[in-house]
């Protein structure tokens, strides 16, 4: 085991977590302003995915898919929020769980109807392809590490939002008293459409990028959005900053587990059970991870206290 | 035309037994099969709907005791066919085909593990417990693929339906009956946990959680003792759907599973109690029937629970009634 392998999973396991940072900020945003849980923010990853394969194979352009991987995703998020979220802010969590179910159904079925039930395959653009060479040695492929960058500029440029614009502060005026900023003349419904097809806009673009390394199939958001579940569990729902942190240590443990846990149960058994054991615990990990935090802390790391 | 809930439920019970009956001299056992499917999910729902139409708590994981029923009965069929012995570590079995005893030790480990994964998740409420039992069950989906010893991602076959005394299981009436008498039972003693002492505790607590702490009662007891139950039930079903299938694989720990097992109880009406019978044959039905017209029936199904969850709150019970189910 060389330090070049440790270096080279760690950041693998940052990729992975920026990429679920994306999701996880959305849902939790949403969570955050609206009160909603929305099952179907995997469909929007989805349709993001898709538009942007769709469109690198008709124009064969990586920067114009990303344009549209964003503009489909925050569009389909926009209509969904205008036909059937704002019926469900004040309802039950349960009424909320199964409409958002249902469009997972709807959307699925019709990205299977449209683009039939063959994984479509997004390239990877040449400006990006192949590796680097790192300080020390590494060689690293150069398009996981501009997704490390892209989605850290992403978690800066929504701090930047929330934190320093007019918009931000009526997003977080809305998350404590929603009443009260309609009151001070905000549009409630246009505001709440907006963090909605922004938090969809972050997921069509996770979907997009990571399509890039994975194939892009009918089925592909819900894995994620269970993953980002957990994130925002981990970081405390509605914390942006919690689900930076969060969608970090899932990454890691994901990807540090899956290598190692095999590697270090091979210390003290033969190698072929080492190897099954170390690799069904680490497919576990994550929620292992998300149970010890739940017994430290019920709310999550940056949770409100209930 | 508003009507009673009981006649209906009396309607529903009198048609899944006709429906089966009527297949049998007509000489269609497919449509037994498919009968013995609704009453096994049907089962399952009514498992699940405990700690949610009772408890106010929505499980979206209950696909998790589902599955761990259907592997225990593969896992313990598995050895009896094969002639290998099961080692535990504190005992060695050589497995088992009889449907009895394999109930028994389904219902014991669902419930078992309900309680100990309860103790973690009943500490959470609201969108923090709908996401955590997602997650439990889709760690347990994962744990199902990796563990190559039973069949990992590509799942079990058992190959011969385990026995009943006096009954040939692999008839499809005789197995149906088996799973209907179990449903009858399951409903006649959720009938009398809805009346009972903890029963009415539990409804007290969904409406106002603190009001029960002040009359002495504890809210975590008595949720947990509601998860552990329905987990039993919810595990017992799984059992059952591995022996009709003969089969389990990783997808019964889906969450596909879960968000299905919820669709039942909300075609038919939360909190009630043919709620997820009413549910499971209409369910099963659609599938029949819109797979049959469709590739694409999910586009429907889910068009179907649109319009239910925004205009027909109360479920199809709540629609013939007149009166909408317990919210929760």
């Amino acid at each position: 085991m060389s330090s070049i392998l440790v270096i080279e999973q760690i950041l693998n396991g940052l990729q992975f977590g920026v990429m679920l940072f994306l999701m996880a900020a959305g849902l939790t945003l949403i969570f955050g302003v609206m009160g909603l849980i929305n099952l179907a923010h995997g469909s929007l990853y989805m349709i993001g995915a898709f538009a942007a394969a769709a469109v690198a194979g008709a124009t064969g352009s990586f920067f114009l898919a990303l344009v549209a991987a964003l503009v489909a995703a925050a569009v389909a998020g926009a209509i969904v929020e205008m036909v059937v979220i704002r019926r469900l802010y004040n309802a039950a969590h349960l009424d909320q769980v199964l409409a958002t179910f249902a469009l997972i159904l709807i959307f699925s079925e019709g990205t299977r109807w449209v683009f039939g039930s063959f994984p479509l395959f997004l390239d990877i653009p040449n400006a990006l392809s192949g590796p680097v060479t790192l300080p020390g040695g590494i060689q690293y492929p150069l398009y996981r590490l501009t997704l490390i960058a892209i989605g850290l500029a992403v978690a800066l440029g929504l701090w930047l939002l929330i934190e320093r614009t007019r918009i931000g502060i009526q997003i977080r005026a809305g998350e404590n008293d929603r009443e009260m900023i309609g009151a001070l003349g905000v549009d409630i419904s246009k505001l709440y459409t907006l963090v909605f097809a922004l938090g969809a806009a972050l997921a069509g673009l996770a979907g997009a990028l990571v399509g890039a390394i994975q194939s892009v199939q009918v089925g592909m958001g819900e894995p994620v959005l269970i993953l980002a579940f957990v994130v925002i569990v981990i970081g405390g729902i509605g914390s942006i900053r919690g689900a930076f942190i969060g969608a970090l240590l899932v990454g890691l443990t994901d990807t540090l587990g899956g290598v190692f846990l095999p590697e270090i149960f091979k210390l003290f058994m033969d190698s072929g059970a080492a190897q099954k054991s170390g690799s069904a615990l680490a497919s576990m990990s994550i929620y292992l991870l998300m149970g010890m935090v739940l017994i430290w802390r019920p709310t999550g790391l940056f949770g409100a206290r209930a | 035309m508003r009507v009673k809930e009981k006649h209906v439920n009396a309607l529903v019970i009198i048609g899944l037994i006709a429906l089966p009956l009527f297949a049998l001299i007509s000489d269609e056992p497919f449509t037994i099969t498919l009968a013995t499917r609704a009453v096994i999910l049907a089962l399952a729902a009514v498992g699940l709907n405990i700690i949610l139409g009772m408890g106010g708590l929505v499980s979206f994981g209950h696909a998790l005791f589902f599955g761990i029923g259907g592997y225990t009965m593969g896992i313990l069929a598995y050895h009896a066919q094969t002639y290998t012995t099961l080692d535990l570590g504190l005992f060695a079995t050589g497995g088992t085909e009889f449907m009895p005893v394999i109930w028994v030790v389904a219902m014991v480990v669902s419930a078992v593990l309900a309680y100990l994964i309860g103790l973690l998740v009943l500490r959470t409420s609201g969108v923090y417990f709908i996401m955590i039992t997602l997650a439990f069950a889709q760690m347990f989906y994962y744990f199902a693929i990796s563990w190559a010893q039973y069949g990992g991602e590509d799942g079990l076959s058992i190959y011969v339906r385990n026995d009943f005394p006096g009954l040939n299981t692999l008839v499809p009436i005789q197995f149906f009956c088996i799973c209907f008498v179990i449903l009858c039972l399951v409903l006649f003693l959720k009938a009398r946990l809805q009346n009972s002492p903890f029963g009415l505790a539990l409804n007290a607590m969904r409406q106002t959680a603190t009001r029960v702490e002040t009359v002495g009662l504890n809210p975590m007891k008595l949720k947990l003792l509601a998860f552990v139950i329905s987990g039993a039930i919810t595990g017992l079903a799984g059992a059952l759907f591995a022996d009709l299938n003969r089969f389990v694989s990783p997808t019964m720990f889906s969450w596909q599973l879960s968000g299905e097992l919820i669709v039942l109880i909300i075609i038919g009406g939360v909190g009630r109690l043919m709620g997820p019978v009413i549910g499971a044959c209409i369910f099963v039905a659609l599938e029949h029937f819109l797979s049959g017209l469709t590739e694409f029936w999910h586009i429907y199904l889910g068009l179907i629970l649109l319009g239910i969850v925004l205009f027909a709150r109360g479920g199809v019970i709540g629609l013939l009634t007149g009166k909408e189910g317990a919210h929760v």
